[in-house]
């Protein structure tokens, strides 16, 4: 099955939550509103003609050109994607599901979005989660156990995001 | 203070045992590298385990951000340093699907041939470190004996004997070799003149034929012995739908009895490699199983790697039987700072320990915005916390073992 069926079948279920559909892309995609996303996946992985039961990858893009005169020639605006890469085993397809969110809440610089958390759906989306979490500062809300995975628990900052400010010194450890 | 008990015998009632924490890791020997586990337990049972991972972090998705793909193949190489040829290969074709590449028959047929040999070689360090993790120490040298003679001839190939960057966006850096002396291993095993000059491709097919003879042996060694079969039949059972729930991929998956092989059931980007190849993809059950083994246990997991062995040497074979006749070059252009369209893509390959997915944003400049590397042994190792609860303390490392892990890709 292919990005378009898939979209109609969303858009048939879901309505107003499915937000946009493109196709021209390599992988085509699927941007979905964040506060259905658990409804969402839970449906492709349920419905018998999707059967979407392998959550490849979960992950997030950063948005961003830090340095302003590159700034003029980058082509989005700031944001942060939150992408679900999904196929399935038996019939064998796949898609792309994206939730787009603004890069802090409500545009307070170190107040991170929110996202319901799908770690209920998929059992692997904890760790991912747990990882986006350490590497964007998404707060995945409803997550049984959000933590750093990679960095130490007592790091600063989440290292992935475009505008990170290196360390100079993690306890007494100098870097640069 | 002495005590008075009036009956000795009350105090045998009374002793209880306290739960408490054990940390097993990051120096453990059979936890496979720097990982971290927090075992629960109480007396010799393990009521929870909690995975610490992060000891090997190295930032290779920020560096990535900062570098052209060409140059970051080398730190693919340094995720699975076990199989870093099957890593330069993955990231490869996903920046070829990025631009929208073909790469001539000939560079596929070197990469099938460079990366099923690799696959050879790090199943031969799971099967070795497994057996190890078990106690039994002698299929360990042998499975290092035979990776050697590949490590070799992957020298000849590109100059690297661990971390190669043979495989880069465009197709190979290196033809296969022509004359070469015999790796020293090789001439030792099969009582040649360690002077011997031989084509590559012929010292290769004498690998093989050696090493088929081989397989029975590590059969005798490992799998059908009765202390090994002991320690793994029925043990670590993961359940399909547990496996499917936790993106568990790779051998640990056709263990659970899915059937699933990217080199089939992947893009077509990836499968066209293996057109006109045959093999099959072994999934459990097995008629041959012992008896005591269960669907999912370790004592599947483990075979299904066995028996790819053996399928991995026949496309070997093939591959470079086409050799002869693939057409085209073994390597097409990539400019070092050809710039990436402002598209996005994700591509997954059957690396040998699952499938290694790579994740390109482009921005219309040289360096990509995003890349990520989604490493199958993440998932894998996500499982242990449920497959371990209420086990017994001794069968932590093989159920560890028995998902074969990379803390370099797990951490990247």
């Amino acid at each position: 099955m292919n990005t378009e069926e898939i979209h109609g079948l969303l858009a048939e279920q879901f309505g107003d939550a499915i937000l946009e559909l493109k196709t021209e892309a390599i992988d085509p995609w699927i941007v979905v509103s964040a506060d259905k996303i658990v409804d969402i996946l839970t449906f492709l992985r349920d419905d018998e003609r999707l059967q979407f039961d392998h959550l490849n990858d979960l992950t997030a893009v950063d948005f961003l050109e830090p340095d302003e005169k590159k700034a003029k020639k980058f082509p989005y605006d700031p944001h942060l994607e939150i992408v679900y890469h999904l196929s399935s085993f038996g019939l064998k397809h796949r898609t792309v599901i994206k939730i787009s969110v603004p890069r802090w809440k409500n545009d307070e610089p170190g107040s991170h979005p929110e996202i319901p958390s799908v770690a209920g759906v998929f059992g692997i989306a904890d760790w991912h989660e747990r990882e986006a979490y350490d590497m964007f500062g998404i707060n995945f809300v409803g997550h049984p156990n959000l933590k750093r995975i990679l960095c130490p628990e007592d790091w600063e900052g989440h290292p992935l995001r475009k505008d990170y400010d290196f360390p100079l010194e993690y306890h007494g450890i100098r870097g640069m | 203070m002495s005590m008075q008990v009036e009956d000795p015998r009350v105090i045998e009632f009374d002793v209880r045992t306290d739960e408490m924490l054990v940390n097993m890791g990051p120096q453990h020997p059979s936890t496979h590298g720097v990982l971290r586990l927090l075992l629960k337990t109480d007396g010799e049972v393990v009521s929870e385990v909690t995975p610490h991972i992060g000891y090997l972090h190295r930032c290779a998705e920020k560096i990535g951000e900062n570098l052209s793909p060409p140059q970051w193949i080398p730190y693919t190489d340094r995720m699975d340093y076990l199989a870093a040829m099957n890593m330069n290969l993955g990231f490869s074709l996903a920046v070829e699907k990025l631009i929208g590449m073909e790469v001539p028959e000939k560079a596929m047929n070197c990469r099938l041939i460079i990366a099923e040999l690799g696959r050879i070689a790090s199943h031969l360090v799971g099967m070795g470190a497994y057996g190890l993790d078990l106690g039994s120490f002698s299929p360990f040298l042998y499975a290092f004996r035979e990776r050697e003679i590949i490590l070799d001839l992957f020298e000849e190939t590109c100059g690297a004997r661990l971390t190669y960057s043979y495989m880069t966006p465009g197709g190979v850096t290196h033809d296969l070799p022509g004359m070469i002396t015999i790796p020293p291993g090789l001439a030792q095993l099969t009582g040649h003149s360690p002077d011997m000059e031989l084509e590559w491709k012929d010292a290769v097919l004498m690998f093989l034929e050696w090493l088929e003879t081989r397989i029975r042996e590590y059969h005798t060694l490992l799998t059908r012995n009765a202390i090994f079969i002991k320690r793994t039949a029925g043990i670590g059972i993961l359940t399909p739908e547990m496996a499917k729930s936790y993106g568990c991929t790779g051998p640990v998956l056709r263990g659970s009895g899915i059937d699933y092989d990217l080199r089939r059931d992947g893009e077509e980007i990836y499968t066209r490699m293996y057109k006109g190849y045959n093999f099959e993809i072994p999934v459990a059950p097995f008629d041959a199983a012992p008896h005591g083994v269960e669907l999912g246990d370790n004592w599947s997991r483990f075979y299904v790697r066995m028996m790819e062995v053996v399928q991995a040497i026949g496309l070997v074979r093939q591959g470079l039987e086409k050799y002869e006749t693939a057409e085209g070059t073994y390597r097409e252009g990539f400019k070092m700072g050809s710039k990436l369209p402002s598209d996005e893509c994700y591509l997954e390959t059957e690396s040998p320990r699952g499938q290694m997915g790579f994740y390109i944003v482009g921005s219309g400049a040289a360096e990509p915005l995003r890349t990520r590397a989604k490493s199958s042994c993440f998932c894998n190792l996500s499982v242990t916390a449920p497959l371990c609860e209420n086990t017994l303390l001794g069968d932590i490392p093989s159920v560890v073992g028995s998902l074969d892990i990379v803390m370099g890709e797990i951490d990247r």
